[in-house]
């Protein structure tokens, strides 16, 4: 990962003063990921000693040789070692002592070149390096996973796994892709771009943004240790009493997954804040970039939704080790809250990792039709229309399981009306490509295939959301299907068109078009083959999660497993296209090579340090194609006076009341 | 949706006469959304999971095939949609002119809104019918069902899943106890579905009901069998290591070979003392407590009692 930037220019004096005799240390002196590394083993073992000091009396258990509480403890204290490792207490100690803080952009001086990848960096442009980098190692290691469970679904009784394995292999799948993709566009892309796009020099929080990144290595180390000590049974969904009564991998998932609670809670509200105070002079509200409105609303769902999976996993851990009994129905406890609090976040999140997916097709398809986004306001309706529905349609999880059946009718009414403002986002699509001027590059397909991939997904939606229909559905691969088309025909097809449309843009380097078109062509082609007959193999009764059916779905589950090795080579395209491209043959790109309207295509490729030399002056919307006389969308050398005058009489532009 | 087709777009930008772009997707649309539909209905709705053997699986049959009725054209008119765009409107070497800028369309999106809305109470008053009617479409309502069969002649089933197997209860015939799950055809069933550890979930998928199974709750379903045979019950829920391993068989018989079996299977049960050395039958079952010991007994592993200790830490041998 050699990612050259243009050469510093000189910035404007800002912040404190001396930073002090800190930076004349060599670099293994100073704060990174092996400071944090050392801090993290440190923090487990202190915290493992603790647990066991604690807890002497009680808990260890002859049968199972299992101790859950110095092994949670010794997870949370690894974190913090870790953290106080990368030196994310750092500025915070020298406040307590009355120490000078420096200034954020003399950090990033002193520490340039590849070594500020690897340290907590506070310019979110790092950060969305590092994120993007980061969520292509969990995706392709969760992904890993998934061809595991194929290989061992290739025949219905000859087992090349123990079914404990295999169990283990399901839930490290799923708990990954579910807790770590949803931050797969929000992390790299919403961080690194958003400030660019509504004109702003930074984020509002800078180091709750690279909290938010630091936690994600951890959140997967810890899940992935999981496999160490013998993995979790329950899925992603780890519904108790299992999960209370499972070993201690168990306890892995649940600090893991707490742990990415936190994280997609902080990189939400720092989104929130920023889009709400940072955006540039005339970027009003109806001019923000329906990515930057995709962002702020599953930011709204992040923070909203995430504290009460950080709270179902808190009293999931309480009952591993302390012996409550929230989860254990024999002992008063119900095992329908934990389902109620798991789904009310769960259902939230399934829209955290469907609307970026909305918002970033609705950036590219009026760049390649050459026209406007056709319906700005209903697009917009549609991503808040979704977002505030998804909190009252959670309990369709749980439509066999004996709760409350006079609310089914309700439920099964939200249920079906999401998929009105779903329907708004192809009215979008299809008035965009009225007589449009379609330019087939390699984004353009993969949103496309988005379109396509989410209408499968959706219209499968509406089945699950009926009651009848769902109780055949329920718990099968129907339901497998279903949400793979959502998230990954939706969303991770969308990331991938972005990382194709947005990384000219932010490494400055073009990507190979032919392996391109290769990697969209094989990964659509055998995605379609690998999840469209999975709903034929859930209505023929097989349920999720088995790793023995019946004889007869033999033929459709091998065409399926051997359709996912190749998605997955497919994936492997992409991997060797970007590494290709970026470290080995970085083929420089221009600023612009879309021609498109968008703020951020503005500036330089990469961006320079601070993105705008000074703040923007937003002109117009930033789809008016094909609008005559249509002005630049940003003045970016706005005459003195004309920023400092905007932010004084805030109330006008600025603050986005529409003129 | 039919309605929606014929944006108000300018003519052609230099001044030719354009083809009707709007009627010609409305007419392959059509064509291909009536054959869709007459496929859906004639070839597979006699085909469509889960089939027609009890009273529930007809009606969630048919409110599938109804849902693809409706979801066919919905789907095929935006795939006739792109379709036509990609291959009318693709961008021309040396054509660097923006598209025609068109910003919004009041009359279509609210046409569009409103066809949308349409469809979709539509399917939620159907769906809802299709939950009433046939009480319950076959799914767990809890301990306190609100739609139930009519008629006094429910024969009561008692589902209990455990790690990883399911045992059934037939109060009716002095709470004897079955590994196969017997029922009569044309008769209603009241299944009483319950666990003794982690949830399970009943799923008998011929007869199209499931319901999970909850430690502690009495979760309840119905159905009534309407054509004689076998059919396989698995666990639906992610239950432990063994959860694809649960499954068992189950058939339904004639109300008179039903009976003879059940009376049969209860006498040799009460000869053999098995009904005696059973708990006495309850809705829930608490495995911590054996009634017939007069006092509590805690297992000694922990005090939970459901803690990781019904199976030691290697795997348990093959079922």
């Amino acid at each position: 990962m050699s990612i050259d930037i243009e050469p510093e220019k000189a910035q404007e004096p800002a912040g404190s003063g001396p930073i002090g005799p800190r930076l004349a240390r060599p670099w293994w002196m100073r704060p990174a990921m092996h400071t944090g590394i050392i801090g993290a083993i440190l923090g487990y073992f202190i915290g493992h000693w603790l647990g066991n000091f604690l807890s002497w009396e009680y808990a260890r258990n002859a049968l199972s040789d299992m101790n859950d509480f110095p092994l949670v403890l010794g997870y949370v204290i690894a974190v913090v070692g870790w953290l106080a490792g990368l030196g994310v207490f750092n500025d915070l100690g020298r406040q307590i002592l009355g120490k000078p803080v420096p200034a954020a952009e003399e950090e990033e001086e002193a520490f340039g070149g590849v070594a500020r990848y690897f340290r907590f960096s506070l310019d979110h442009k790092v950060v969305g390096i590092q994120y993007l980098v980061g969520m292509i190692i969990y995706f392709c290691t969760a992904g890993l996973f998934a061809m595991a469970i194929r290989t061992e679904l290739l025949s219905p009784s000859y087992h090349i796994m123990s079914s404990s394995a295999y169990l283990m292999v399901v839930g490290e799948h799923g708990t990954m892709m579910m807790m770590l993709m949803s931050s797969v566009v929000l992390g790299p892309f919403g961080n690194y771009l958003m400030p660019l796009m509504i004109g702003s020099k930074r984020m509002a929080f800078p180091r709750l943004e690279a909290l938010s990144f630091w936690l994600t290595p951890a959140a997967f180390i810890i899940l992935l240790s999981s496999v160490l000590i013998g993995g979790f049974p329950t899925g992603w969904t780890g519904y108790a009493p299992l999960s209370v009564q499972a070993m201690e991998g168990m306890d892995a998932y649940a600090v893991a997954f707490g742990l990415m609670g936190i994280s997609i809670c902080l990189a939400g509200f720092n989104i929130i804040v920023t889009v709400i105070n940072y955006r540039a002079p005339g970027m009003r509200w109806s001019r923000l970039p329906m990515f930057v409105w995709s962002m702020v609303t599953v930011s709204f769902l992040m923070v909203l939704a995430t504290p009460v999976l950080i709270g179902g996993m808190y009293l999931l851990i309480l009952d591993r080790t302390v012996q409550t009994a929230n989860f254990v129905n024999t002992l008063g406890g119900s095992s329908y809250l934990y389902e109620n609090l798991f789904w009310f976040f769960g259902h939230p999140e399934v829209y955290i990792l469907a609307l970026p997916g909305f918002g970033i097709v609705s950036e590219i398809i009026p760049v390649f039709c050459r026209k406007p986004l056709f319906g700005y306001r209903v697009a917009g309706a549609g991503m808040i229309g979704v977002a505030l529905l998804s909190f009252f349609v959670w309990q369709h999880h749980l439509f066999v399981s004996g709760i409350n059946p006079e609310m089914r009718p309700l439920f099964m009414l939200t249920t079906e009306l999401i998929s009105i403002p779903t329907g708004f986002i192809y009215l979008v699509a299809m008035g965009t490509f009225w007589k449009a001027k379609l330019r087939l590059t390699v984004p353009m397909l993969f949103a496309l295939a988005l379109y396509f991939n989410f209408l499968i997904g959706g219209i499968s939606g509406v089945f699950l959301s009926d009651v009848p229909a769902d109780t055949t559905e329920h718990g099968s691969f129907f339901v497998m299907a279903h949400f793979h088309y959502t998230i990954m025909g939706g969303l991770i097809f969308a990331f991938f068109g972005a990382c194709y449309y947005w990384l000219p843009k932010m490494m400055g380097i073009k990507l190979n078009q032919k392996l391109g078109y290769l990697h969209f062509w094989t990964m659509f082609i055998f995605f379609n083959s690998t999840f469209l007959p999975l709903f034929a193999v859930g209505m023929a009764g097989q349920p999720r999660r088995v790793f023995e059916y019946a004889t007869n779905l033999t033929p459709l589950n091998d065409w399926v497993s051997i359709s996912s090795f190749l998605l997955g080579a497919s994936i492997l395209i992409f991997v060797i296209n970007f590494i290709w491209s970026t470290v080995i043959v970085r083929e420089r790109e221009v600023a612009n090579p879309w021609n498109s309207r968008g703020l951020e295509w503005q500036v330089a490729a990469p961006p320079p340090p601070g993105n705008f030399e000074h703040i923007p002056v937003v002109l117009s919307g930033p789809y008016d194609y094909g609008v005559k006389d249509a002005p630049a969308v940003a003045d970016l050398h706005p005459p003195v006076g004309v920023v400092s005058a905007s932010y004084a009489s805030a109330g006008t532009a600025s603050t986005g009341v529409e003129a | 949706m039919a309605e929606s087709q014929a944006p108000a777009a300018p003519a052609g930008s230099d001044g030719r006469a354009e083809p009707n772009h709007g009627l010609r997707i409305f007419l392959i649309w059509i064509v291909l959304a009536l054959v869709a539909d007459l496929l859906i209905w004639f070839v597979w709705y006699p085909h469509l999971p889960p089939g027609r053997m009890s009273e529930s699986a007809e009606h969630q049959q048919l409110d599938i095939a109804v849902l693809a009725l409706a979801a066919a054209p919905v789907m095929l008119f935006v795939w006739t949609y792109f379709g036509y765009t990609l291959v009318n409107w693709r961008h021309r070497d040396g054509d660097d002119d923006d598209g025609p800028p068109i910003f919004g369309h009041t009359g279509l999106q609210a046409t569009w809104i409103g066809g949308t809305a349409v469809i979709v109470l539509a399917a939620f008053v159907f769906g809802t019918v299709e939950l009433i009617v046939p009480a319950g479409a076959g799914a767990g309502e809890g301990p306190l069902p609100v739609w139930k069969p009519s008629g006094h002649n429910l024969l009561q089933v008692q589902v209990i899943g455990q790690q990883w197997q399911f045992t059934y209860r037939y109060p009716q015939f002095g709470g004897m106890e079955s590994t196969t799950l017997v029922l009569p055809d044309n008769r209603p069933v009241e299944f009483h579905v319950t666990s003794l550890d982690v949830i399970h979930s009943f799923w008998a998928y011929l007869l199209a009901v499931k319901a999970d199974a909850n430690p502690n709750v009495d979760n309840v379903a119905y159905t009534t069998p309407k054509h004689t045979g076998g059919f396989t019950v698995r666990c639906s829920e992610l239950c432990g290591i063994w959860h694809g391993a649960m499954f068992d068989s189950g058939r339904v018989t004639t109300p008179t070979a039903f009976q003879a079996w059940a009376r049969a299977t209860e006498l040799r049960e009460h000869q053999l003392g098995v009904l005696a050395a059973l708990p006495p039958y309850a809705l829930t079952y608490d495995p911590t407590v054996v009634p017939q010991l007069g006092q509590e007994v805690v297992k000694v592993a922990g005090i939970t009692g459901a803690n990781g200790y019904y199976y030691p830490p290697s795997d348990p041998e093959q079922p």
